[in-house]
């Protein structure tokens, strides 16, 4: 007889999100009862190149800001439900962010959690150096360097009887897919059911996206209690296929339309998502209304997965610099135009990027090629922004000086002066052979 | 008497980002509409809206079963999110240029 379903709530869908959502999802998963499990998904291509940096500043640093104020006021439910924690705020020092689940565990007067460390991901060290300096040259070593991880660690881990389980870098969809492999007894080449969960775990990684966020266009997509939006449930079936809901009393909505919206989001192509634990194909997939904020993704299927895991690296990338400045009135585009021309001749030395908000300044490419052909026109309320990248900081910091210095020396009238500094990181990815990345998970210390 | 609409009148999509490269996913509001939306909403058509960034391939995925159609757009985000000077550098609201190429239609509503 096929196990009874499993529910997969997620509670983040990116390092910044809402701390009070995970609240309603355990309670809808608790209300439910059956077997259960949070999903708290924070790392994007970025979030883990800066934690690197921070770990290098303090050993019990490095994963999720966040992480205690998103399990705070959940923690106690889950353990005392079975309700599993499954996350990727460990970023990059799992192990320091499960001795703070542990010790937030303690602060709040519950039993100690059984809490399995994922690792292998970190791929830095000098064991994998030969193969970074093949791919991306020898002279530059990255700030960091993992490689995305699959499910397979975290199914152990859940075979193991772990209340959390945390991990560093793995594919997002991962996070529901380990779970549902282990609770349902799916092989790692049960291609098509590992493709249906993995399609369900990229509906719920986004948190809101599947449920009303991101999608909102007054007139033509309304949402309803979008201020209150209600973080996704899954069902996942014996099959993997799932039906997707949200929290209980909460705002958003999920339809027909989310659904598709979410299942096409960073999706190349539709016969081709890769992932470490399967090619999965959505050219057949459908989507059907299964009853009120609930429906049913339908005709997904499995390949065989990817030989090689991709790794993505950062490496320092010397200084962002961006300035605003703003103009209003009569003649506050041509005067917000001439600031941009004097920017321009002050700072010979930097590739400036320019937009007039109000006007056009987000279709517009680097180059400016949009803005040089937009005609000027008279509008009243405009915006200069301006921003460059430099390989230092001293050259970097005069675009800063420069939209200062427009207070006194430029046009008429400009006002709230806002400049803005940060390292920057650029990005490289490449594949190493699956043997060369074992996965592994290890209870904390 | 044919007149032209906005594809946001017949469509709503999202944009998402990989690296340097942005997707657009064009969803048909109804069924109805499809033939229309394949017809009009070519990969010419997508490319011409995003000149400017000067797409190095523009490639079309259809969904028909979802009455969906995926554009996957290469090299169109300045470097990507890591390297863009842009605002909005993972590109998130491009779907709104794409859904404001005119579609004519044929028979009166």
């Amino acid at each position: 007889m096929a196990k009874q379903s499993l529910l997969v709530g997620c509670g983040a869908g990116f390092s910044g999100d809402r701390v009070d959502a995970p609240g309603p999802v355990v309670r809808t998963l608790a209300a439910r009862g059956g077997p259960a499990c949070l999903m708290l998904e924070t790392l994007a291509e970025r979030t883990l190149a800066l934690a690197q940096l921070r770990r290098l500043e303090s050993l019990e640093a490095g994963y999720e800001p966040l992480l205690a104020r998103l399990l705070a006021p959940v923690l106690g439910t889950c353990l005392e439900r079975g309700i599993r924690v499954v996350t990727n705020a460990g970023a990059a020092n799992p192990a320091a962010a499960a001795r703070r689940v542990r010790e937030l565990a303690r602060e709040l007067g519950l039993r100690p959690p059984r809490i399995a460390v994922v690792s292998g991901d970190d791929v830095s060290g000098p064991a994998h150096a030969p193969f970074l300096a093949a791919a991306f040259g020898g002279e530059r070593r990255p700030v960091s360097a993992n490689a995305y991880l699959g499910a397979e660690a975290i199914a152990k881990a859940w075979d193991a009887g772990a209340d959390v389980i945390v991990t560093g870098r793995v594919a997002d969809p991962s996070l529901a897919v380990g779970p549902a492999m282990a609770h349902h007894g799916w092989s790692e080449t049960d291609w098509d059911r590992l493709g249906r969960a993995t399609m369900a775990g990229h509906l719920l990684e986004c948190g809101a996206q599947v449920s009303g966020g991101y999608f909102a266009d007054p007139g033509f997509k309304d949402v309803p209690g979008l201020a209150e939006v209600g973080f996704p449930v899954a069902r996942i079936d014996a099959q993997g296929a799932c039906v997707v809901g949200k929290a209980d009393a909460t705002g958003g909505c999920v339809t027909e339309a989310t659904v598709k919206e979410q299942l096409l989001y960073e999706v190349h192509d539709p016969a081709a998502y890769l992932t470490p634990d399967v090619t999965a194909d959505i050219t057949q997939a459908s989507v059907a209304a299964a009853g009120p904020d609930l429906v049913a993704l339908e005709g997904v299927r499995g390949h065989e997965r990817p030989r090689k895991l991709k790794v993505s690296a950062f490496f320092e990338g010397g200084w962002f610099a961006e300035g605003e400045i703003s103009y209003a009135g009569p003649g506050a585009e041509a005067r917000a135009r001439l600031a941009a021309d004097i920017l321009a001749k002050r700072l010979p030395h930097l590739r400036l990027r320019a937009d007039l908000i109000g006007v056009t300044s987000l279709f517009g490419d680097d180059a400016g090629r949009l803005l040089a052909a937009t005609p000027a026109g008279d509008a009243r309320d405009v915006r200069l922004r301006v921003a460059a990248a430099h390989a230092d900081l001293e050259g970097a910091r005069r675009l800063g000086e420069e939209v200062t210095a427009l207070y006194t020396c430029g046009p008429a009238g400009g006002g709230g002066v806002r400049t803005a500094m940060r390292p920057r990181l650029t990005t490289a990815s490449c594949y190493l052979p699956r043997e060369a990345v074992p996965a592994r998970f290890d209870w904390a210390d | 008497m044919p007149r032209t609409v906005p594809l946001r009148e017949l469509a709503h999509g999202r944009a998402g980002d990989k690296g340097n490269r942005s997707n657009i996913s064009v969803i048909a509001r109804r069924r109805a509409d499809w033939e229309t939306l394949v017809a009009q909403v070519t990969v010419e058509a997508v490319a011409r809206s995003l000149a400017h960034r000067r797409p190095s391939r523009v490639t079309r995925h259809l969904l028909p079963a979802l009455a969906a159609m995926n554009f996957v757009i290469d090299d169109v985000l300045d470097g990507g999110v890591n390297d863009a000077l842009n605002l909005d550098a993972h590109g998130k609201s491009l779907a709104f240029l794409v859904l404001d190429l005119p579609i004519r239609l044929t028979d009166t509503p």
